[in-house]
């Protein structure tokens, strides 16, 4: 009996825990966008971080973007071939890279690489007393340090999948067209025939800022709430990482159903 | 002296850290222009004090007046008014580790005035020169050794010339020279700056040699004050305690433990 009530007390502490969070973080998100004035302002900070955020992660996304494109190639030629359709390999790859692989890979790629980044040097300006020193200077840490970080993520997360989907349907290209012999004018017309500005490019664009707000606000919120010490900023790292492919994930799904349903 | 002649009033300052009393009514006044000690044991809660001052923690009962104005009721924007007019030397330095030495001492500067480069880069400079480090300008903070790097934030501290300066253990950690370099530069710059200095420290023999005035906290309470000649002589017990080194006194040695019979005996009965 009392095993149970252990159980159930965890499992409620589990839920009041996350649900506590949540509303943390909701009202941290309130405290940044009210205190971003400066930060959009001053496009010296700004451009730092996009900087820092952006083109630290412009290599791995591009890498990855590549070779995802391969894997497409190979995989959309062996299946279209089937049924006789390897012309329709341009449609394939650049539907799957503009509406879900290019906005959702390169979220997590960037989760991994700028989001840890960003929660580290928060929380490390937080363990050495960066922040408390700077708002004894009187200048407010959320819109000296938090806030340009947010927006440098929010604003490289849609540019960085772009990049990604250009150099994945590339990738499918060089594959199919070039190795695999499938024709170089069926590999654009069709894909060209077939992808929707609105519905494809752009809902794919969408997606990726509401995941570039997401993993930019989980990293920021983990960093300046992280405890200050040296495991406190690990596991902030850890959760930043794991919380961010989660929330990327879930929204994702949510997105796709209400973007392209009932579209035959 | 009236009230006005006091930058700093503390009545009856109470502070618990959730359920746990750290200050249990501590009462100060720090006259203005001169160098006030706080002394007492590591852990006595002097780091407290100095964030209760500068109203980064709400007092739990009792006021902090500064310049008048009770520091707790104050808005944010009144309370970042203030800290303009105030500067902290943190324990540990607490400097932008991706800034350059330069750009840490010429960060308030930037953030709070509308000064054209060259005027920054000149009273940028002026504050390094009094703290010695000029040369030391293009230098990373995690290149510079505890004295300079404690001597680069007391020039940050000081940039936008506080009227009140605020130091937490200024001399840990440091040699015998820099230790000597340091307390003299906080009697130079209060005088000069014509400040207020409030240093939180352990180190007797320093303090005594350059503040005005010495409070002993113990226990959450002043257990002790006066100027350093008075303190020198003190038949205090505390005082006395703490000005010769004494491991054992009023402050125990022993973190209050069982009875060391009944720990020790009592075991071997098991
Ligand atoms: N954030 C905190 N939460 C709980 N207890 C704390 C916190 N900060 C300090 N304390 C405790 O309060 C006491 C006073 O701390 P502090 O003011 O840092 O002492 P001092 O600076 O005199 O060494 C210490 O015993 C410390 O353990
Ligand atoms: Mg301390």
């Amino acid at each position: 009996m009392s095993r149970v009530l252990d159980m159930l007390r965890f499992l409620g502490g589990q839920v009041i825990d996350r649900v506590w969070r949540l509303g943390r973080a909701s009202c941290f998100f309130l405290a940044v966008l009210m205190k971003s004035g400066a930060a959009l302002l001053r496009f010296s900070l700004l451009f730092r971080e996009i900087w820092f955020a952006g083109v630290l992660s412009l290599l791995i996304i591009l890498v990855s973007g590549l070779f995802v494109g391969l894997v497409l190639g190979l995989q959309g030629y062996e299946i279209l071939q089937r049924y006789g359709s390897a012309q329709a390999l341009g449609t394939m790859v650049a539907l799957s890279l503009l509406r879900e692989l290019g906005p959702v890979v390169a979220a997590l790629l960037f989760a991994s690489r700028a989001g840890s980044a960003i929660t580290a040097e928060i929380g490390l300006m937080k363990a050495t007393e960066q922040l408390k020193a700077m708002d004894m200077m009187a200048v407010d840490p959320v819109a000296r340090v938090v806030a340009p970080r947010f927006w440098g993520g929010v604003i490289s997360m849609p540019i960085l999948a772009m990049l990604f989907s250009t150099m994945g349907i590339l990738g499918g290209w060089l594959i199919g067209v070039v190795f695999l012999g499938v024709d170089d004018g069926a590999f654009w017309s069709s894909m060209r025939a077939s992808v929707d500005f609105r519905h494809d490019v752009w809902n794919g664009v969408f997606k990726s800022v509401i995941f570039g707000v997401a993993v930019s606000l989980i990293a920021v919120f983990e960093g300046y709430y992280s405890e200050p010490t040296a495991e406190g900023v690990s596991r902030a790292i850890t959760r930043t990482v794991v919380t961010s492919a989660l929330v990327i994930l879930a929204l994702d799904f949510v997105l796709t159903s209400f973007m392209f349903k009932g579209m035959s | 002296m009236s009230d006005d002649d006091f930058l700093v009033n503390i009545e009856n300052l109470r502070f618990d850290y959730g359920d746990r009393p750290v200050l249990r009514g501590i009462d100060m006044r720090i006259p203005r222009g001169r160098v006030v000690a706080i002394m007492g044991g590591s852990g006595c809660g002097k780091t407290t004090l100095l964030r209760l001052i500068s109203g980064q923690l709400r007092p739990t009962a009792g006021t902090v007046r500064v310049a008048g104005e009770a520091i707790s009721e104050m808005s944010h924007a009144r309370l970042y008014a203030f800290r303009r007019r105030m500067g902290m030397l943190f324990q540990f330095g607490a400097l932008f580790t991706d800034l350059s030495v330069f750009d840490n001492v010429a960060f308030p500067l930037r953030e709070h005035t509308d000064l054209p480069e060259d005027m920054i880069r000149d009273l940028t400079l002026m504050k390094l020169q009094a703290v010695g480090l000029r040369g030391a300008r293009d230098l990373m903070p995690s290149t510079l050794s505890g004295g300079m790097a404690r001597r680069v934030a007391l020039a940050r501290a000081i940039a936008l010339d506080p009227a009140l300066i605020m130091y937490d253990e200024p001399f840990t950690g440091l040699d015998p020279i820099s230790l000597g370099v340091i307390g003299q530069l906080i009697r130079q710059l209060n005088d000069a700056l014509g400040a207020t200095s409030i240093m939180v420290t352990h180190d007797v023999q320093e303090s005594l040699r350059m503040v005005d005035y010495i409070y002993f906290i113990s226990e959450g309470r002043v257990v002790a004050e006066g100027r350093p000649e008075d303190v020198r002589d003190s038949a205090d017990p505390f005082v006395h305690q703490f000005v010769a080194a004494k491991a054992d006194g009023p402050v125990s040695y022993h973190f209050p433990a069982p009875d060391m019979a009944a720990e020790f005996l009592g075991a071997a009965h098991v």
